[in-house]
């Protein structure tokens, strides 16, 4: 199973960094919506995979370390306020700049042979 | 009485000039005189201790962590600089109050010199590194104020730029040097480094440090090849070159040779380095100075010049010359000064500086002529006059040197062939100005300056014929303290005296009066030889320089930061991949010895639907609606994972976030463009999609790697407590809302910051309504459905319900403020998609501002509590109570602070919601012709 969620993370970092080195704010988002998912899953990991063991007292015996999932709670719901600032941020940029582009402005033809490697 | 004093003073003195110059020029100047006065007398109070050997040495500590303090120390070198600098300066201010005319402002002015006076005490009683840099750093900056002091010149700022910059680079070099020194020796403590003389010599990087240390001191005295900053600095007002280039700023450099000579010297770099540089610099200064027709421009190389020969003198292999070089320190600050003294004399009451105008003013001016004649014989080192004791001190040391070997007769002869040149400029300054015929086309007829412009003159000049008759009586405890303490001990036997008998050094001495005379009665065929080369002006060369600089500075500065941030993240991703392959190569194995969990049919299919729907999401994320969709579906994925591996909170939270965060998205793509425009070339998806699989990659194997690993975890102690000390049984929630209970309080601040933040951006967002959707379809025109107003106005209760439950129920099981908050929220919102903005305003009259800020405060309300318990902040109380009918239940303060949490959830999802809802509803356009 290990191999299996460790395979899930790597997919979802894949994705969410292709994602992030788009042109367009929303494709950004969504990887860095992507991303938030992979660092999650990871975080959680690092408390190692417990089936049956919810860290509730009295419930188990063998229980799931708290400590990560702690982190990781307040991490999803940072991650939200996070993903709607940075959304929000796009359609301000969108707004006073006119393009959606994240440089502001949509690359020019005759610059991007040189951006581009 | 405090040693801090002295170059505090002056500091709170430059105040003194601006508030008195109102009150007329010479109040202005005597008010400004004041601190100096009272600084030199404190100076002079201590000097019987000083020259009996008993240094004084004051600190305070400032910030011990890093080894700052502020700490000066007064001994026989220091003593001495603080003499000329606070004595000199006294003259300079009575000076300049008849140099500047009735435009310039002399308030300003006086401000000025005052704070360079204060550098200057300052870098000589540091006794610190750092603070003694610093102080460095401050006589560069104000000298630029000093030396551009008439910003209306061009010559004048291009004169203070370049000094700034030559003598800045230098400073920068210099703290490079400290900073090793400091680094070497463990502290910054001048004593403690000054004792470490071996540490430092005979550390690898020892030639490192004399080079950037050297590199400070050459630009500051104007060493060649540095030297050419000097003669445009001239550009200031006279009584500015009388003080800073000749007594004080250009000492500076000087003074750092001193301080270092214990620790530095002794070695052969330092002899090569410095002996030779000094050597070029006082054979180019005197040859220059002989050509120059501007009066400071004459006295400018010649101080090149002079400085050149103490810093030779600093570089021999002796400890004498040490001595000498310490007694002309003094010797020249008295002459040069008191001859650009005169210089701005003969420049304000005759209008000008050429000296191939300027003739036969003896006439004119005979007292000042008089004055003129005696400083310039001590310059050109005549007997009687205080210049000629330590030239022939020096020429003394020259004839001992044996380190060039069997060519080390060449410095003697040199040291004579540049004072014979010394004795032809210094000849010239006199014959052609006062004699040599008729003046030709002056400005003004020239006559004697006001009575007390001449008087700091005369003082001077009284020096140099008191210490050049009476050398021991006057300078000789002085002399001895202050070349103890650069020689660090014991000071060599040495006699000053007008007559050492007829020895080789007064050969020489009377070659050089010999060699001057007939070089200058020959200078007419000189002046035509050296008409033939081409001039160049140091001024255009630095120029271009400069400009070159900047031009390739910005060049590579538009190549670097080309504004692309695709490109910026590109290569910040590529360097975390470089900083982390190095040590992940370095894990031989991944695997560890914890036994895999079983897989079953449920996880593989779940892992299967994500994989491909992450996937999905890339291959069309050109088409936005479509990738949402399948984004959300990851993202519920995400959840059931957290549901599988014993993470019921997580779940929960991870549910309720994503059908937030999707309604958001969809929200959001209303007014962003619905596609996205295809401009990535192959190329570049190639580039991304290889850089983003080997960090994906990387990230899978780290991942792997530690949860094949056993688990050392903190977690037994919560565990182990979470009943008992914070009175639940969910521990993931006490651990939110009790023991890391601050760290919680700081989330739910930056939830609400972000909330505000949003609040804020949408406020003032001007941003155009699409009319349609992208292929040209009106929007529906039943923006309520019937159906979806009854079933959510039903559900509400129920949903509210459900949430009270779950954050009652929170402290012992999966629950809590977080969750319990986002329920509450979706409910809301779920109205606000059934009724719209304007149905919800007008029957949920909450602020969700008001609502934050009541939920932080109910957290930290909660927090402080504790404090009327003499607890520490947010400690937690929790005890069992019984009524009837409902039983044996709990108590806890968590319970408020889960409240607080819990509002401040809600406020923020609803300020961030139902503000986007707002815009995308408000006055959405109609598309009239699909209607």
């Amino acid at each position: 199973m290990e191999a299996l969620y460790a395979l899930c993370v790597g997919v979802l970092t894949t994705c969410g960094i292709f994602l992030t080195l788009r042109g367009r704010t929303f494709p950004v988002v969504m990887g860095m919506t992507m991303l938030s998912y992979a660092v999650n899953l990871f975080l959680f990991a690092s408390g190692r995979l417990t089936i049956n063991g919810p860290a509730i007292l009295g419930f188990s015996v063998n229980y799931a370390d708290p400590l990560p999932q702690a982190l990781v709670l307040t991490a999803i719901v940072i991650g939200f306020a996070m993903t709607a600032f940075v959304v929000i941020l796009a359609m301000r940029a969108r707004a006073d700049l006119g393009d959606d582009h994240v440089d502001g402005r949509a690359p020019d033809s005759s610059e991007t042979p040189k951006n581009q490697s | 009485m405090s040693l801090f004093w002295i170059p505090l003073l002056p500091m709170i003195g430059t105040l003194v000039p601006l508030l008195s110059e109102r009150w007329g020029r010479s109040i202005c100047a005597l008010c400004t005189a004041i601190a100096p006065a009272i600084a030199l007398t404190m100076v002079l109070a201590y000097m019987p201790s000083v020259l009996a050997g008993q240094p004084i040495q004051q600190s305070i500590e400032w910030i011990p962590l890093i080894g700052l303090e502020l700490s000066f120390h007064l001994d026989g070198l220091g003593l001495l600089f603080s003499l000329l600098i606070l004595g000199i300066g006294l003259l300079i201010i009575l000076y300049a109050r008849y140099y500047l005319s009735d435009q310039d402002s002399m308030g300003r002015f006086y401000a000025y010199l005052i704070l360079f006076m204060a550098a200057m005490l300052g870098i000589v009683l540091s006794n610190n590194l750092i603070q003694l840099w610093a102080y460095w750093e401050l006589t560069s900056i104000s000298s630029f104020l000093l030396i551009g002091f008439w910003s209306h010149s061009s010559n004048a700022r291009k004169g203070a730029r370049m000094a700034l910059t030559v003598t800045g680079a230098g400073g920068l070099a210099l703290l490079a040097g400290l900073l090793m020194i400091g680094n070497i020796v463990g502290s910054y403590d001048l004593h403690t480094v000054l004792n470490s003389g071996d540490l430092i010599r005979e550390n690898p990087l020892y030639p490192v440090i004399l080079v950037l240390v050297l590199l400070g001191a050459f630009t500051k005295s104007a060493q060649f090849p540095f030297h050419f900053w000097l003669p445009h600095a001239m550009a200031a007002p006279t009584p500015v070159s009388a003080y800073l280039h000749s007594a004080t700023m250009v000492k500076a450099g000087i003074f750092l040779l001193a301080r270092f000579y214990p620790i530095l010297a002794g070695t052969e770099q330092w002899f090569l380095m410095v002996s030779l540089t000094g050597l070029a610099t006082l054979l180019l200064g005197a040859y220059i100075a002989l050509f120059k027709h501007d009066l400071k421009g004459l006295l400018a190389y010649s101080t090149i010049s002079h400085l050149g020969l103490i810093t030779l003198l600093l570089g021999m292999d002796s400890r004498l010359a040490a001595v000498a070089a310490i007694f002309h320190v003094v010797n020249h600050a008295i002459f040069k000064a008191s001859l650009f003294m005169a210089a701005g004399i003969i420049d304000h009451e005759s209008g000008s500086r050429d000296m191939r105008k300027l003739n036969g003013l003896w006439k004119y001016m005979p007292y000042t002529a008089t004055l003129a004649m005696v400083a310039a014989a001590s310059m050109a080192g005549v007997p009687l006059f205080n210049g000629f004791l330590s030239k022939e001190m020096f020429f003394t040391e020259t004839l001992d040197q044996s380190a060039l070997g069997s060519l080390s007769w060449m410095i003697p002869v040199l040291a004579t062939i540049g004072a014979m040149f010394a004795v032809a400029y210094s000849i010239r300054f006199i014959h052609d100005v006062f004699f040599n015929g008729e003046p030709i086309n002056l400005p003004r007829t020239p006559h004697e300056p006001p009575r007390y412009m001449k008087v700091p003159v005369e003082i001077l000049v009284g020096l140099c014929l008191l210490v050049g008759i009476f050398p021991q009586f006057m300078m000789g405890d002085l002399l001895t303290s202050a070349s103890s303490a650069v020689l660090g001990g014991a000071v060599p036997t040495y006699s000053l005296s007008i007559w050492h008998g007829f020895n080789l050094p007064f050969v020489m001495s009377l070659i050089a009066m010999g060699g001057g005379l007939l070089i200058y009665h020959n200078r007419r065929s000189l002046f035509r030889f050296q008409a033939q080369f081409p001039e160049t002006d140091a001024k255009l060369v630095f120029d271009d320089t400069i400009k070159l600089v900047i031009e390739k500075a910005a060049h590579f500065n538009g190549w670097l930061e080309n504004g692309s941030l695709q490109r910026y993240m590109f290569w910040m991703m590529f360097m975390v991949l470089a900083l982390i392959t190095v040590p992940i190569m370095n894990l031989n194995t991944t695997e560890g010895i914890r036994p895999e969990t079983p897989l079953n049919n449920v996880m593989s299919a779940g892992a299967a639907l994500l994989c491909i729907c992450a996937l999905a999401t890339v291959i069309w994320h050109r088409k936005r609606v479509i990738a949402l969709l399948m984004l959300s579906v990851v993202g519920l994925i995400v959840s059931i994972s957290f549901a599988i591996f014993s993470a019921p909170d997580l779940a929960l939270t991870q549910l309720l976030v994503e059908v937030a965060t999707i309604i958001l998205l969809l929200l959001a793509l209303f007014l962003l463009p619905q596609r996205t425009p295809k401009e990535s070339s192959p190329s570049r998806i190639m580039r991304d999609l290889s850089i983003s699989a080997v960090i994906g990659g990387v990230v899978g194997t780290i991942s792997y790697a530690i949860m094949t690993k056993p688990l050392v975890s903190i977690s037994d102690f919560f565990l182990d407590n979470s009943k008992t000390g914070g009175g639940g049984t969910n521990v993931v929630n006490v651990i939110l809302v009790d023991f890391r209970g601050f760290d919680t309080m700081g989330e739910i601040t930056v939830l609400g910051i972000a909330a505000l933040g949003i609040y804020k951006l949408l406020a003032q967002m001007h941003i155009a309504m699409p009319t349609s959707d992208i292929d040209g379809r009106s929007w529906a025109r039943d923006k309520h459905p019937m159906m979806l107003e009854v079933i959510s106005q039903g559900l509400l209760p129920l949903a509210l319900l459900v949430s009270a439950f779950i954050f009652l129920r929170g402290h012992n099981l999966p629950g809590g403020g977080f969750i319990a908050g986002l329920i509450t929220s979706l409910a809301l919102i779920q109205q606000y998609v059934a009724h719209g903005v304007n149905w919800m305003k007008v029957r949920l009259k909450v602020d969700y501002q008001w609502l934050i800020g009541s939920g932080l405060f109910i957290a930290l309300a909660t927090g402080a509590g504790s404090w009327l318990f003499d607890r520490p902040f947010l400690t937690s109380w929790f005890d069992y109570f019984t009524l009837p009918i409902i039983g044996k239940f709990e108590l806890a303060s968590a319970l408020l602070f889960d409240l607080g949490v819990y509002l401040t959830v809600i406020g923020a999802t609803l300020l961030i919601l139902a503000n986007l809802g707002k815009i995308t509803t408000g006055e959405r356009p109609k598309q009239t012709e699909y209607e």
